[in-house]
């Protein structure tokens, strides 16, 4: 290692090394004691007056140090600070990075600032239990639990519950007797330790970590199945753990096990698993009717999610109860209601922060191993240790197989050879266990010989099978995970399938997974999004946001891409799809017809052009600001698209109710899809055959309202003022309405999160659609709609 | 094959212990009546197409076999398939969805159809319906003609979904793992009302 070490700072001269070495000797300096004497500050007279002639005179000092005032602070700022430059550090130097995994490299950075400070004489800072589970531990798991993907944990739940809690029981009783077989050995000199230590030894080290399996398997991206089964098993096998460890100490206190001491033992894991699941729905309701009422404060709302979650853990942890199922319960049931009531960046927000602090709590927890390992006491044993290694793989091993072969026969989709071994080979361990060790109080008389196992055991899992987890993935061709992001066709079919099983269970008489599902989300739909989601954003089908999020993706893309033409995949339009009979028109109208489209494009475009350059200039990486300018672009490259094809079309345009119905398919083709700003209205203005729309000028009210050309006074969906349809009905004149006003479509804030791209998109097929119907003149139309109503409407009144 | 006595239970439950089974049999099973998709369930039980028979149209009444035929789409995989049998079993899967959508037997699926399949799906939503439909499943038909077709000119018309084209749009969704009933323990004295 050293020599690899140094062989980087030979690749590196100078800079980064530098850096580092001071940083080192700036971490060494805080470990050292300095005292106030060591200050410049002169001594404020309380000798009194009658000194005052004694006392020499000090100048005044200009700069002092005084170190005790922003110790803890300044220490804790500058390990952090040393993780991070650390983690930078990895990701500059790529060749070792991808073949050790971060973990393994953090670790070996704590064991070098662990054994400078020893070289240094100082004691270094050992992971401190109380830091450890109350500040480093609760970031990482409320990241994995809000983003826990709900449809595979929920599939599997069954699978994975039975590997955290039976997995995890078969693993330490197993290793605790075992050890206490080989204890029982008399050469190996280890007759001291009880069958109860063992048992306790056993429970601390046989539980799967969910950070060092997050660490390792996040970066080999594997199936999502196999991802969720060892990671789900190591969140929830926390409970386990818990109460394992709780009553073998309490065990060993007392001396004796009765089985009224079992039998409570058992009451006491259903209690706290499900006594930390509650705590953490109730706070998790709690957060989503917070949010509910967020709409005025929205800077404050990320703050909630985090401490509504921080207090789900903490009161958990108060009653004994499992902190980490009532974080993921806070998490998972938090969710989807905040989601809906905050606004994007409240989201943007949340999301970077909770990845960040996790971040931030995996490094300094890695890195607080190694120190901790060159700190702590040690006591050698080479049977125990060594036994304790291969006990916990073969245990892991047997556990998984056996398992399985049960879980297979409950199973639809079994699990195969290679996902037990790849589930059996990422049972890592990791801080949990050594901090479990470490709590454990000093009446152990083997509490130096436990920890050393254990600070080996996780050396081993995270080294060994952690460096050679990636390559065996490959060896195997174990399914990775299909990067590709989901298709709108997929997300249908996926919903109609939840639907179409549901259909075929009832017709099966068979109460099975989909039609709990079903009823799950019914009753979710009916009863609480009610209570919890503010607006009116609680009737919205899933597949309803699932599009306009992908909408919203798309503008950003869009955005970033910097061009429009180059998002399309292909030059497939909306034309291809749609089957359109042609109707014709007389060549002298057309002539007419295309020299005004053309001028009165152009005068568009220069009044687009002018706009959007001066919005260039203003351009924040706001995202808001962002769709707006996507939008605007998008509109304009769709206009010229349909300028052209409407060019291609005038030429066999059937002209058979004269310019009457023209005017509609202008106003319907230009449609204006942009902006939340006044000035933006202007832009959407189409010019018809000889006349011109205005806009009504001011929209300041904060939350506008789409607007839509409609004919009929009612509105579906989308909330409209009636004013601007007005030209609509009358469209008996030849060819110049008067000053329509043409609304302007002004989607609501997308910070909203609402309806605009499928409300924008849906208006805008529908014009398409109408203005089609309305060219053809015949209704092809299907089904019984408004639609078909409304175009009745106008049917009749152009032919009156 | 105990499944096959349990099937044929129901189906006598369902028939009123007659020998075919109709329409209005569907009817009387309560929790259908929920489902959005309902029509295009019980169509497709009664759709010739998915009696592997190479027939056509739909039948008015079916027998017990042809219930365990259609009910045979939804058979699990088994542990040590090769790769060419599941994908045997994904085509036959994805072909009774694919027949489920195409209502009019022409082979392919039209933007109208699909519209209406989308229709049908958010027909619980009630307030938000046509338009968002409309816009979702046109949307949706644009990406399966870029996937598919890749290039296209403006005058081209696409003509609807073929079973080639579904079948690499939806290959990534591992039909055949997902598209599965588990015909475990039925409850079916409950039921029986």
């Amino acid at each position: 290692m050293i020599f690899e070490m140094s062989a980087l700072s030979c690749a590196f001269p100078g800079c980064r090394w530098s850096v580092l070495l001071l940083v080192l000797v700036l971490l060494v300096c805080s470990a050292l004691p300095i005292d106030a004497s060591a200050s410049v500050y002169p001594l404020r007279g309380t000798e009194g007056s009658n000194l005052t002639n004694v006392t020499t005179k000090k100048a005044f000092p200009v700069i002092g140090v005084n170190y005790d005032h922003v110790r803890k602070p300044f220490e804790i700022a500058l390990w952090i600070l040393l993780a991070l430059l650390m983690k930078l550090g990895f990701h500059i130097i790529p060749r070792v990075s991808s073949v050790v995994p971060e973990s393994c490299l953090l670790i070996v950075v704590g064991l070098l600032v662990g054994g400078f400070i020893k070289v240094i004489g100082e004691k270094p800072p050992v992971l401190d239990s109380q830091l450890f589970f109350l500040c480093l531990l609760p970031p990482i798991i409320l990241d994995a639990g809000y983003f826990l993907p709900i449809r595979p944990f929920t599939d599997n739940v069954g699978t994975i519950l039975v590997f955290a809690v039976i997995g995890t029981l078969w693993n330490a009783f197993f290793v605790g007797g075992s050890l206490y077989a080989l204890c029982q050995i008399e050469s190996v000199d280890l007759a001291g330790i009880g069958l109860l230590s063992c048992l306790l030894f056993g429970s601390i080290v046989s539980a799967v970590d969910p950070v060092a399996v997050l660490a390792v398997f996040e970066e080999i991206h594997i199936n999502e199945l196999l991802h969720i089964l060892v990671f789900g098993e190591s969140l929830l096998n926390d409970a386990v753990t818990v109460v394992l460890y709780n009553l073998f100490e309490e065990f060993y206190k007392v001396g004796t096990v009765t089985v009224l001491d079992v039998f409570l033992g058992v009451v006491c894991f259903f209690v706290v698993s499900l006594g930390g699941v509650l705590v953490g729905v109730i706070y998790g309701f709690l957060a989503a009717f917070t949010s509910r009422f967020t709409s005025h404060t929205r800077v404050i709302e990320p703050l909630f999610v985090f401490l509504y979650s921080y207090m789900a853990y903490l009161s958990s942890e108060l009653f004994h109860l499992s902190g980490i199922m009532a974080l993921i319960a806070c998490g998972v049931v938090m969710r989807p209601y905040v989601e809906a009531n905050i606004s994007h960046k409240s989201y943007t927000t949340i999301k970077y922060f909770l990845k960040m602090w996790s971040s931030v709590s995996e490094t300094l927890i890695f890195i607080f191993l190694g120190v901790s390992t060159v700190a702590g006491p040690h006591a050698w044993n080479w049977a125990f240790v060594v036994g304790t290694v291969v006990l916990c793989l073969v245990s892991r091993v047997l556990g998984v197989i056996g398992l399985t072969f049960i879980i297979n026969k409950f199973r639809i989709v079994k699990l195969t050879k290679k996902d037990q071994f790849i589930v059996a080979y990422g049972g890592l361990r990791g801080a949990i266990a050594f901090s479990l060790g470490y709590l454990l109080s000093d009446s152990h008389p083997t509490r130096h010989l436990f920890l050393t196992a254990i600070i080996t055991v996780i050396f081993f899992t995270v080294f060994v099978q952690g460096m050679t987890i990636r390559p065996l993935v490959e060896l195997l061709a174990v399914k990775r995970k299909k990067e590709s992001k989901r298709s709108i066709n997929e997300e249908i079919h996926t919903e109609f399938l939840d639907h179409l099983l549901r259909g075929v269970e009832d017709v099966c008489g068979h109460y099975g997974h989909y039609h709990w599902k079903d009823k799950l989300s019914r009753f979710n739909k009916t009863y609480v999004k009610r209570w919890l989601i503010a607006g009116e954003n609680f009737r919205e089908p899933e597949l309803i946001a699932f599009y306009r999020k992908m909408e919203l993706k798309q503008a950003i893309m869009m955005v970033e891409s910097g061009q429009l033409s180059s998002s399309l995949p292909s030059t497939v339009s909306m034309q291809n799809i749609e089957p359109k009979p042609i109707p014709r028109v007389s060549k002298k109208q057309e002539e007419e017809i295309r020299r005004i489209l053309r001028s009165n494009l152009q005068n568009n475009k220069q009044r687009m052009r002018s706009r959007s350059y001066s919005r260039h200039t203003l351009f924040e990486a706001d995202e808001e600001d962002n769709m707006s300018e996507v939008r605007l672009r998008k509109t304009k490259m769709e206009m010229d698209r349909r300028v052209s094809v409407m060019e291609g079309r005038v030429s066999v345009l059937d002209w058979t109710s004269g310019v009457l119905t023209f005017p509609n398919l202008n106003i319907a083709e230009i449609q204006p899809r942009n902006c939340n700003k006044p000035m933006f209205a202007l832009v959407t203005i189409f010019l018809q055959v000889s006349h011109y729309l205005t806009v009504p000028a001011n929209r300041e009210s904060p939350r506008i309202g789409v607007r839509r050309v409609r004919f009929e006074s009612d509105n579906q969906v989308f909330s409209t003022d009636r004013l601007p349809t007005a030209h609509f009905e009358k469209p008996s004149y030849p060819s110049t309405p008067d000053a329509v006003s043409l609304e302007a479509e002004f989607p609501k804030r997308v910070n909203q999160k609402t309806d605009i791209g499928p409300k924008v998109y849906a208006s805008d097929n529908h014009q398409r659609e109408l203005d089609y119907q309305s060219l053809a003149r015949c209704l092809s139309d299907p089904g019984p709609h408004k639609e078909e109503e409304e175009d009745d409407d106008d049917d009749e009144i152009f032919m009156s | 094959f105990e499944q096959i006595g349990i099937l044929h239970k129901r189906f006598k439950q369902l028939s009123h212990n007659e020998d075919k089974l109709r329409r209005d049999d569907f009817n009387t099973i309560p929790d259908l009546a929920c489902n959005p998709i309902r029509n295009q369930i019980i169509e497709a039980f009664f759709d010739k197409r998915n009696f592997h028979q190479n027939g056509e149209g739909t039948v008015q009444e079916i027998g017990f076999e042809e219930f365990l035929v259609v009910m045979s789409h939804f058979r699990p995989p088994a542990l040590n398939m090769t790769e060419e049998q599941r994908e045997n079993i994904r085509r036959e899967k994805l072909r009774f969805l694919f027949n489920m959508h195409d209502t009019d037997n022409d082979g392919t699926i039209t933007l109208e159809e699909y519209r209406h399949v989308v229709e049908e799906l958010l027909s619980r939503s009630g307030a938000l319906g046509k338009e968002t439909a409309k816009g979702i499943a046109d949307a949706a038909m644009l990406e399966v003609a870029s996937i598919s077709m890749g290039h296209m000119e403006p005058d081209e018309f696409y003509e609807g979904i073929t079973f080639e084209h579904f079948l690499k749009i939806l290959k990534d969704i591992e039909i055949e793992t997902r598209m599965n009933i588990r015909f475990l323990n039925l409850d079916t004295t409950t039921l029986c009302k």
